[in-house]
This record gives C-alpha cells, structure tokens and sequence, in this order.
C-alpha cells in the first residue's frame, strides 16, 4: 500500500514537471513566433529617418527597404550592397549568400532589385570605420527588378538631325567663300 | 569719367568669346564617344544637340565678329567672365535634356558649380545617370580646374600677348614658362599624365574592393578628375561613402593633396627639385593650416563623441578636413550629420579650413596659402618692428620656388583679395540666414560656395529658393575668378548704360 502510494506521488510529480516542460516550450514557441511576427511588420524606417534620427536608432534593429544601386561589391565572405528608397542611398554590410539573391542592380540601364532588409543600424560603425550603415541579419526581395529598354526620342533626333544640317550648309558656305 | 564701350570693344570680346564657345563645343563630342560605345543613343544626341548648337554659335561670334586685333587688359578680363556665364549656360544644355535636374537654373547650378570645381548639386536621380552624362558632369570639372581659357589658349591661340590677359583673368597670376601657350600645355601634360596614374590605382582600388572593372574604371577617371581639380562630384549619390572603402579614401585623399598644390611646384618637383616641397611658403603653410584646423575639429569631435574610437574620428574627421581644405568637398558621411551630429566646433574647424584652400595656380579656390603666408610673414615683420630698436633695419622673406623680400604691395594685394573673400562668406551666410537658416549653417554652406569646396551640410537642395542658388552661382563664379574680371565686368555694364561717349 505503502509503496503504491509512494509510486503515484513520484508519478504525479514526473507529470508535473512534464507539464512544466510542456508550458515552458509552449510559451517559449509563442515568444519566437511573436517577435519573428513583429519583425516581419516592423515600420520600415527610411533613410531620411536613419540619418536624421540617428542618435536615437543607433544600435536598433530596424527594416529599410531600397532599390540596389551600383555594384555589389564583395568583401571575402560578406558584401556591401547600397539600396536607395528614394530619398538617399544607405550602405548595407551583409553575408555574401544574401547578396547573391540581388540579380539587378539599378544604374542607366536597370531598374535595379527592391530588397527589405532587417539588421541592425549603426550611426557610426565601429567595424568600418565610423560608417552609417546597417548590418543585415535577414535580407527579401520584394520586387524583382529588370532592364530599362531605350527608346530612340523623335524629337531630339530630328533636333540633331537639322542642326547637322546647318553645320554642313556653314561649311559648304565657308569652302565657296574661299574658292 | 566713365566712358562707352564702343562697338569695337564688344566686337573683339565677342571674336575671343566666339574662340572659347568653339572649344567649348569640341570638349563636348568625348561624351558622345563614350555615349555611342556603351550603346546609349538618347544621350549621345543630346551631345550631339549641344555640340553642334554650340559650335554654330562659336563660329557665328567669329565670323560676324572678325578681328585682327588683339584684346586689351580690360577686353581680356571680360571675355574671361563672360566665357565662364556663357560656358555654365551651354554646358547645361545636355544635362537639362537628360532629364535629371528640376529646373534649367538647376542645371546651370551644377554646371557653374562643376566648372568652378566646387561640387555642390541639385541633381536628381544620380543612381541612374547615364555614363555620358556623368562623364560630362565630370569632364566639366577637369576643364573648369585647368581653367576654360587655358583650353582654349592649349587649342586655339598661339602666341597672342592678349592670351596672357586672358589667363591673368582666369586667377592664375603665375607662369610656368615665359609663355603662357606653353605654361597652358604644361598644365594640361600634369593633369594628364595624373589622370592616367590616378585611373589606374582607383581603377585597381575599385576592382579589389568587389567593382566591376568597367564601373571600376569609369569611377576611377571620374572621381580621379573630380579629385585632382578638387571638384567633389561623384557619380553615386552616395559620394564617397558609395565605395565603404579605407584604400579608396587613402587614395583620393592623396589625388586631393596633389591637385591643392601649385603646378609650378609640380614643374620643379617633376624636375627633381623636391626639397622645393620642405622649404615652399605655401606647402609650410597648407601644413601648419591642415594640422591646426583638424586639432579644431578632432577636439570638437571628441566632445560631440560620435566617434568613440581615436582611428574611427581619425578617418571621418580627417578626410572631410582635408576634403574641405583642398577645396574638393568629398563627403564620407551624409550632409545632415553635419548639423545633426558634428557639433558647431568642429563645423567651425571645418569652415576655417574651407576658408583657406590651396595653392595659388592649382585648382583650388579660396583665399589661398601663398596670401595667407604672406599675411602672417607681414604681421611677424609688423610686430618685429615694434619689438626692435627704432634704428634696426626689419625684413622679412619668404620662399616660393625664389627667395623673395616681402614688400607691402604684396601684402596689401594678398589682405585685398583676403578681405574680398570674407565679404562673399559673409554674403552668402546673410542670404542663407534671410531665408531662415541657422547661422552656423549659413556659413558653412556659404563658405563652400564661394571657396569651390562642394562640402554640403544639407542647405543645397533642389527645393531650396531660387534667390539662394543665384546667390551661391555668383559665389562659385566670383570665388573661381578671384573677384578682378568679374569686378571688371560689372564695371563693363556700368560703361554701357551710364558711360559718355
């Protein structure tokens, strides 16, 4: 009787901590999932944002979204890629296996990939020497970008067209007024 | 008494005009090469548009003009401040049809800002310039640092005693060579031999640093022609900052440095006379001026703290000083930290070393090193004489390539033409303040405009009143010239409108 009752309480007391157990991974599943909610609905920040409220964000992790401009330059395992969200262009350090998502760098030619990155912004980078950058931790493509075909412009051909022509009439002029 | 130009006066300033306007136009088809190689049409025919609008002007000047004659001090003087308006409004016809600036008054703010090699724009959209039109921006730098006259002194003139006119006017008081035609070529050989070395190492900077070779390259000639002439365009909206690279601010740093000082230095340190460098009045002085401007602004950088560590304060606050005391304006941090985090002492050390600038003949502007070493050469035998016995025989010389005893007409220009500087900071401070600007700010922007620099701390805009881009046009053109041919302009229509004939 005796060891019956000592072997149910030594059970009730397993399925305590199981429980315990239970919550604890439960609450700590809820916690991740919440913050990856809220970092995935974080307030995008602007640039204008970033360097006028710098002080104020340095060190945050934030979410800038831009369109990749220039190069990708990179940098043994990492890159630097500068995304422009139309205001100014930010300087985004990142691990080169994120780089290697951008297909389209926006210059003359390209419009070049809208990315989101999350990390974490630096009003003055200890790393690279005082730089206002962000260092991404997550990097998404939101819109995929592509070539700028050229269009050959009427107006300005026809512009050069005629005033060719003058130049060639003044030098047809100047040969007659020399013979 | 004031007397009337008469119609020969304007007929030969037009003849000399119609010159430049004709170099101008050829500069303008490099462009149109690189625009047809990279395969980009509408942009190769605004070049072509503005190439041949302006070559028909230039001819026209010449033929309608015609003359034998040659200019005169006042004549020379005019044409060199009309050829800068008359270039600043040419120059803007490509930029304008590329469709990257607001305004046609924008356009002639960058073209005016390119070609005094200050670097302050209103560009919008820079990310996806074409590289034509970039290489123009840039190009405009390279012939306004050499000066557009001693193009077309290099092109068209051979031998003229008005081309010595001419090049006075342009600020650049010191020949190379007795003749100014070859002082002009000996310019343009330096400026290209450097362009070719300065593309190659930022060309070989870029690539190491992740570039692709062709942008490597491309960026390399134009931050190296924005550099040498100390501009300070860029062909990223980022500026500097664009390239997150240590080596490449080493490097322009250097091109910075080269291109503050004196071409006659360069002369004798290319003819193996380099102790010149340790013993020259203006490279002593632009010494002594960085050292105490970057211990002004490293101490107000401490205090403001944004830059905790010595190496990370030494790399921002050194490379904006020497930026801004080379007269080149190359920025590696956004032009609203400088309000924002720099606190106003090290704004001040900034302004101060802006105020100074470089070597006369380099392609800098502001009040420049040889003056200010002369002014302090004039109070150290100022104050020596009062210190003296009555009886002592107090003098004071400098060297600059000669040893030279200081004499008060050196003096007196060298105070003359400081004291017409201050005058244009102060100008420009007064409208940026009547337009609500703090007064820090006012100064710094003001500062940049008239001494070339192109440091901006946020005032330039696009949006910013019409009055003020005028004012800081004025300032970047008076500043270039160093006041004399545009004093002598002004006092041209003066002539014109109240003069007796």
């Amino acid at each position: 009787m005796m060891y019956k009752l000592v072997a149910r309480s030594s059970e009730l007391i397993v399925k305590k901590q199981k429980t315990k157990k239970a919550a604890l991974v439960f609450s700590l599943i809820i916690f991740i999932s919440v913050s990856a909610l809220k970092a995935s609905f974080a307030q995008v920040v602007s640039s204008t944002e970033l360097i006028n409220k710098a002080k104020e964000l340095d060190g945050k992790t934030i979410v800038y979204q831009g369109e990749v401009i220039g190069d990708v330059m990179k940098r043994g395992n990492f890159a630097w890629v500068n995304a422009n969200d139309g205001q100014n262009a930010i300087g985004i350090w990142m691990d080169y296996s994120l780089a290697k998502e951008i297909a389209y760098m926006g210059s003359y030619k390209f419009i070049g990939d809208v990315i989101e990155v999350s990390g974490i912004f630096n009003r003055a980078c200890p790393e690279h020497g005082g730089d206002l950058d962000i260092h991404a931790q997550t990097l998404r493509k939101i819109e995929s970008g592509r070539p700028v075909p050229e269009k050959l412009t009427r107006a300005k051909r026809n512009t050069t067209l005629i005033l060719i022509g003058i130049l060639g009439l003044l030098w047809i002029l100047y040969q007659l007024r020399r013979k | 008494m004031v007397l009337k130009p008469r119609l020969e006066d304007i007929k030969i300033i037009a003849f000399y005009l119609g010159k430049i306007i004709i170099g101008l136009s050829l500069t303008m088809l490099v462009p149109v090469i690189f625009g047809l190689a990279f395969g980009e049409i509408n942009p190769s025919l605004d070049f072509l548009i503005s190439f041949a609008f302006t070559l028909i002007l230039g001819l026209g000047l010449t033929k309608i003009c015609f003359t034998e004659k040659d200019l005169n001090w006042m004549q020379g003087m005019i044409v060199v401040s009309l050829s800068w308006l008359v270039a600043m409004i040419l120059s803007a016809i490509p930029l304008y049809l590329s469709g990257h600036w607001k305004s046609y008054l924008d356009t002639c703010f960058d073209t005016m800002s390119g070609f005094a090699t200050t670097g302050l724009t209103l560009v919008q959209n820079l990310d996806h310039m074409s590289y034509a039109h970039n290489l123009w921006r840039h190009l405009i730098m390279f012939i306004g640092g050499q000066g557009i006259v001693v193009v077309a002194l290099s092109l068209f003139v051979r031998g003229a005693s008005g081309a010595f006119k001419m090049y006075v006017g342009e600020a650049r008081d010191e020949r190379i060579f007795p003749n100014v035609v070859s002082t002009a070529r000996f310019i343009w050989l330096v400026s290209i031999v450097y362009l070719i070395l300065g593309t190659l190492a930022l060309g070989i900077v870029g690539i190491l640093n992740g570039m692709r070779w062709v942008n490597a390259f491309f960026h390399g000639a134009c931050i190296f022609m924005a550099a040498f002439d100390t501009g300070g365009f860029s062909p990223q909206s980022q500026n500097i900052l664009y390239y997150h690279s240590l080596s490449y601010e080493i490097v322009t740093i250097v091109i910075m440095i080269l291109g503050a000082i004196n071409f006659k230095l360069h002369y004798h340190i290319w003819m193996g006379n380099r102790k010149e460098v340790m013993r020259n009045i203006e490279t002593v002085t632009l010494f002594i001026t960085i050292m105490v401007t970057f211990f002004i602004t490293a101490v107000g950088l401490a205090q403001a703290g944004i830059y905790p560590g010595a190496l990370m304060l030494l790399r921002k606050g050194f490379y904006q000083l020497v930026s801004g005391h080379t007269g080149t304006g190359y920025q590696t941090i956004y032009a609203n930290q400088f309000p924002n985090e720099w606190n106003p002492l090290s704004m001040v050390g900034v302004i101060c070393a802006m105020a100074l600038g470089g070597a006369v003949c380099s392609t800098t502007g502001a009040i420049k090193m040889l003056r200010i070493g002369i002014i302090f050469k004039a109070m150290k035998e100022d104050i020596k004489r009062i210190i003296m016995p009555e009886r002592a025989i107090v003098v004071q010389k400098f060297h600059h390539i000669k040893t030279f005893f200081l004499e008060d007409k050196q003096a007196r220009s060298a105070l003359i033409i400081t004291f017409c500087y201050l005058v244009l900071y102060g100008l420009g401070s007064l409208v940026g303040m009547f337009y609500g600007h703090p007064f820090l700010e006012s100064l710094f922007e003001s500062t940049s405009a008239a001494a070339n620099v192109g440091l901006s701390c946020g005032l330039t805009t696009p949006g910013m009143p019409s009055a003020l881009k005028l004012t800081y046009i004025f300032q970047m053109w008076a500043g270039r010239l160093e006041f004399m041919s545009v004093f002598t302009l002004i006092g041209f229509f003066i002539a014109v409108v109240k003069g007796k004939k």
